[in-house]
């Protein structure tokens, strides 16, 4: 051998000592944030006739349209983490609006209690996808993609039933509307900024400490990145599963709650179409489409990012058909820096 | 006078295969039993049914000599006996401490609050490797990121901290180079100073040797006899272990092809 050993075990003579800023750029969430930061000064540019970075009006705009993306990305985010996928998570949100609808205007349920049921609902149909994918063993991608259609199709056919119409309307004649709109759908008292960017931020931090500070975010990242392993030591694979599916069918009833409440009626064909950009969001927020890894910080700038391109393309009067678009390269391109940056944690360190 | 962990007349069957046939084992706190087989001989049946994986169709369990039923991996790690396998139990994607306290994680609580220690968890891991003689560079650093026997090692120590009194090694040196299984059979040594007892389960004659203290050797599902280190040398071993006839056709047989070329 050509280099003296060292009595001790070989201290790594091959670790080149690590700089801050190297150590940073191995984080899963900082490409989301130097992505919404450009987007942030691309459109102050494009949309200068608007004062996009100055005006707090439109800063209003484009966080409600992020709360509308980032609050059920959140969990989306962690499930995605825990290895498996929920297509449903976008027509949630119509069932659970539609549902309160329903509970408040042919019931005459007041409002509170009628919410209360629909988180229940919520929690059952993640429930049953959880238990769906842990006892069929079936990709979640397929399983979650039935119980997308099969809820479309039900919220389609229920609605015209009972309505004629395609929107269950006069939400706000129910009882106990106006104490719960201000809680989940009111006005913040300048620039018009939403209630709901505080669930946003809310339910983002909630989420990050989860995932970060407590055994059972060991165990989210555990599910996803070794199932096996993590059952070896002990891990509740399928239990921490299926919560997550019933975290992310909960949090978008909350969300199908608080379109309900701030529209006032509820589309049969709402939230159809945002379960991608939920995975969007996740993905530009660091997490692998193979789960294991993945930030939900991350996750609430992918939703700031996605919120501004949204808002942004409006106001630099661009034609809104490019946002999607602008969505398939915004993904693209995380994709690729998530994969520079996953590779960089690994081998680079 | 009764064994720590002792295994009298198992046998398995799969189907119509008789995957282990009449194997009896024992080991005691501070020894190091190997089991020596080639591919096939029926090591990893031996060791699920040791750790609660699967269950023996015939024969028992013993700890401390009571007769123990194990249903499930749980019930072993509860009886004290804890096993590393080949694959490790560890999430390559996830930093050495939070695979080190994975299924066991030490809990802060404030009020209804609860949460992971993290500092208290790095503390532990930094002190428990570096008990063992093993230096890592960051508790931080994705396993992922560590070499073969860097694993082997963190995942030993874990099990010794978690108090292991019967530790299982399942083919813990077959996938790594010299230098680096020499580092894994050195935490064996260690493990055993501290008193535990270690089962090493090894296809490799010259790592068993000079580390184990009882040899059982398996053939096709059938003991070959165990063999306390002083009724043994290594070349004898070896021998056993590669089926002595054998090992000469092959001799033999190599030979002529030699002569040919």
């Amino acid at each position: 051998m050509a280099e003296t050993v060292a009595p001790k075990v070989a201290p790594d003579e091959r670790l080149v000592s690590v700089g801050p800023l190297a150590r940073l750029l191995t984080r899963p969430d900082i490409g989301a944030f130097l992505g919404a930061v450009a987007v942030f000064f691309a459109f102050g540019y494009f949309a200068r006739s608007v004062n996009w970075i100055g005006d707090p009006g439109i800063a209003a705009g484009w966080t409600d349209q992020a709360a509308q993306y980032g609050i059920v990305a959140v969990p989306v985010a962690l499930l995605m983490i825990g290895g498996e996928f929920d297509l449903s998570a976008g027509v949630m949100i119509g069932s659970s609006g539609l549902l309160l609808g329903y509970l408040t205007t042919f019931q005459d349920m007041n409002v509170w209690p009628a919410m209360a049921l629909v988180l229940v609902f919520g929690l059952v149909i993640g429930f049953i996808n959880g238990l769906a994918v842990i006892k069929t063993k079936l990709p979640s991608f397929i399983v979650t993609l039935a119980t997308f259609f099969v809820l479309q199709g039900v919220n389609a056919a229920g609605t015209l039933k009972l309505t004629g119409q395609t929107a269950i309307q006069d939400i706000d004649t129910a009882s106990g509307f106006n104490s719960a709109r201000k809680i989940f759908a009111g006005d913040l008292t300048h620039y018009d900024f939403k209630v709901k960017v505080l669930w946003w931020i809310g339910i983002t931090l909630v989420g990050a400490w989860l995932l970060a500070k407590t055994r059972f975010g060991n165990w989210i990242y555990s599910a996803g990145g070794d199932p096996n392993a993590a059952r070896n030591v002990g891990v509740p694979v399928a239990r921490t599963k299926i919560t997550l599916f019933m975290m992310t069918s909960g949090v978008a009833s909350l969300m199908g709650i608080i379109e309900a409440l701030e529209l006032r009626s509820m589309q049969a064909k709402e939230g159809i179409g945002l379960e991608f950009i939920f995975i969007i969001c996740a993905v530009v927020g660091g997490c692998l489409l193979t789960g294991g890894f993945g930030s939900v910080i991350g996750t609430f700038f992918g939703a700031a990012m996605l919120g501004m391109v949204q808002l942004g393309i409006i106001d630099a009067q661009w034609d809104s058909n490019w946002t999607f678009t602008f969505q398939g390269g915004i993904l693209f391109a995380a994709v690729m820096l998530n994969t520079l940056i996953r590779s960089r944690a690994q081998k680079a360190r | 006078m009764a064994h720590l962990l002792d295994a009298e007349h198992i046998s398995k069957y799969y189907g119509n295969i008789v995957a282990l046939n009449d194997i009896s084992v024992h080991v005691d706190g501070g020894e190091v039993t190997c089991i020596l087989g080639d591919n096939g001989a029926g090591k990893s049946s031996l060791i699920k049914i040791l750790s609660g994986v699967h269950q023996s169709d015939q024969g028992r369990l013993l700890v401390d000599g009571e007769e123990v039923h194990f249903t499930s991996p749980r019930d072993a790690r509860a009886a004290g006996i804890a096993t590393v396998y080949q694959d490790l139990a560890m999430v390559p994607l996830m930093s050495i401490w939070r695979n080190f306290f994975l299924g066991a994680e030490p809990r802060k609580r404030f009020g209804p609050l609860q949460w992971f220690d993290a500092g208290k968890a790095k503390g532990i891991v930094r002190r428990e490797l570096s008990e063992m003689g093993i230096d890592i560079r960051d508790p931080d650093q994705a396993v992922g990121t560590l070499s073969g026997g860097e694993r082997q090692s963190v995942a030993i120590a874990r099990a010794v901290y978690f108090g292991a009194r019967v530790l299982i090694l399942d083919e813990p040196t077959s996938a790594l180079g010299v230098k680096q299984a020499g580092v894994v059979l050195k935490y064996i040594l260690q493990a055993r100073e501290r008193g535990v007892a270690v089962i090493f389960i090894t296809h490799n004659p010259h790592h068993a040797y000079p580390v184990g203290d009882r040899f059982v050797i398996l053939n096709r599902g059938q003991s070959l006899g165990t063999f306390e280190k002083s009724e043994i040398d290594r070349q004898e071993l070896v021998r056993l272990m590669a089926g002595g006839k054998e090992l000469a056709e092959l001799e033999h047989e190599l030979e002529a092809i030699k002569v040919e070329i």
